[in-house]
C-alpha cells in the first residue's frame, strides 16, 4: 500500500474499464426501468420522511414535501432509495475486498480535520440545495441526461464543472 | 422491446429487487474506481488526476452510443426512455450552486454515499450537509419556486434544441471526449504530482 502511494501506481481502477462499466450500467437500467440512475433523490425521500414523522401537519402543508407523501405509503418506498441502499452494499464490498475500509477523516496535510468537516457540511449543503433545484444531481440529471441526450443534463454538467473549475482556485488549500 | 418495465414485461413485484442489484453495481464500480476518495475527485479540477473526466465521459459516450444503437436495432424504444425536462434556469443555478458544493465538499451525492460505505467520515458529513440543504429547499420552496418552474422548455433533446440530428452530436460529443483524454495526460504530466 505504501509502497503504492510512493510510485503512484494504480490502486484503483483504469479509470476508462469503471467508466465503460458505469456506461453498460446506464443502458441496462435504460432498458429495464425506462430511467436513469440517481442519488439525491434517495436523500430527499430520506429528508421528507423525518419531516413526516417529526411534524406530519407541517409536512403536509408544505408544497414541496406533500408532493412525495402519499396516504399508506412511506416516501421511503422508492426505487431510488432501494437503489442507494445498493450502493451503499456495493460500495462497501469494493472497500472490504480491497481493504479500504477504516472510520477516517481524509484531507489535506496542509488543513486539520476540523476544518475539512466544516468544508464538507458547508458542501454537502449546498450540493443538496443545488440538486433540488436543478432537479437532480451529477448521476441523476447530468449522467443520466447526458446517455439521452437530454438538454438539461449537459446545461447542468457544464454548470456543475465549470463553476468548479472556476471557484477552484479559492478552495486549493484544501486539497493541493 | 424495451424498456421492460413500462412495457410490462417484468412484473413490478422486481422493480426493488433490480434496483438494489442495480445499486450495488453502481456502488461497486464508483468505489473501486477510486470515487470514494473526496481528493481523488477534486484531482480534475487541479490537474493530478483526471479519474472523474475519464469515468465521467466514457460511461456518459458508452451509454448513449448503446442506447441509440439499441435504438436502431429494435431493441429498446428510446422514444419510451425518461428525458429529464430542462428547465433552463434552474439547470444554470442549481448546477454552479452545485459546482461550489463539489469544491467546499469534495464529493457529489452519489460518491458521498460510497465514502459513507467505507468509513469516511467526512463522507458522513457531507450527506448530513446534503439533508440539510434539501431541508433548506423545501423549507424556503415558496420563495424559491418561481426560479424552479419557470423557463420550461419541456422534455426536449439537444437534438431538438440544436437542430442537429443525434448520430452528429453523438459524434462531435465522442470527439470531444478523445481530445479532452488526451488534453488532460498531457496535463497531468505538466503537474506537479500530488499525493493522497
Amino acid at each position: 500500500m505504501e509502497e503504492n502511494k510512493i510510485k503512484n501506481r494504480h490502486v484503483y481502477w483504469n479509470p476508462y474499464f469503471g467508466g465503460f462499466l458505469i456506461g453498460l450500467l446506464i443502458i441496462v437500467t435504460f432498458y429495464i426501468t425506462g430511467r436513469g440512475v440517481g442519488a439525491s433523490g434517495a436523500l430527499k425521500s430520506g429528508v421528507v420522511t423525518i419531516v413526516n414523522t417529526v411534524a406530519p401537519t407541517h409536512a403536509e402543508n408544505n408544497a414541496y414535501y406533500s408532493k412525495f407523501i402519499k396516504d399508506g405509503e412511506s416516501p421511503m418506498n422508492n426505487w431510488l432509495v432501494f437503489q442507494a441502499v445498493g450502493i451503499l452494499l456495493g460500495a462497501f464490498l469494493s472497500g472490504a475486498l480491497a481493504g479500504r475500509l477504516k472510520l477516517r477523516v481524509q484531507h489535506s496535510p496542509k488543513i486539520t480535520s476540523r476544518r475539512r468537516l466544516i468544508f464538507a457540511l458547508v458542501g454537502g449543503i449546498l450540493f443538496g440545495l443545488g440538486a433540488q433545484i436543478a432537479r437532480g444531481c451529477t448521476s441523476g440529471a447530468a449522467l443520466s441526461g447526458m446517455a439521452v441526450l437530454a438538454t438539461g443534463g449537459f446545461i447542468t454538467m457544464i454548470a456543475i464543472f465549470g463553476t468548479g473549475y472556476l471557484v477552484a482556485y479559492f478552495f486549493r488549500k484544501n486539497w493541493i | 422491446m424495451g424498456p421492460l418495465i413500462p412495457n410490462e414485461l417484468i412484473p413490478l413485484e422486481w422493480n426493488f429487487i433490480i434496483a438494489i442489484l442495480i445499486g450495488i453495481a453502481f456502488g461497486y464500480i464508483l468505489e473501486a474506481s477510486g470515487f470514494s476518495s473526496s481528493r481523488k475527485l477534486t484531482g480534475v479540477f487541479y490537474g493530478y488526476d483526471f479519474a472523474v473526466l475519464k469515468v465521467f465521459f466514457t460511461a456518459a459516450i458508452v451509454a448513449v452510443i448503446g442506447l441509440y444503437y439499441l435504438d436502431y436495432l429494435n431493441i429498446i424504444d428510446i422514444s419510451q426512455l425518461y428525458i429529464q425536462p430542462t428547465y433552463l434556469w434552474a439547470a444554470i443555478i442549481g448546477g454552479v450552486i452545485m459546482g461550489v458544493g463539489f469544491l467546499a465538499g469534495g464529493f457529489c451525492p452519489g460518491t458521498s454515499l460510497c465514502a459513507v460505505a467505507i468509513g469516511k467520515i467526512d463522507g458522513i458529513v457531507f450527506v448530513i450537509g446534503l439533508m440539510i440543504g434539501v431541508f433548506i429547499f423545501s423549507e424556503s420552496f415558496s420563495l424559491i419556486e418561481p426560479l424552479v418552474t419557470s423557463s420550461n422548455l419541456g422534455h426536449i433533446t439537444l437534438s431538438e434544441s440544436l437542430g442537429v440530428p443525434s448520430y452528429w452530436l453523438i459524434l462531435i460529443i465522442t470527439i470531444i471526449a478523445i481530445i479532452a483524454f488526451a488534453f488532460s495526460d498531457w496535463v497531468r504530466s505538466k503537474v506537479k504530482k500530488v499525493f493522497y
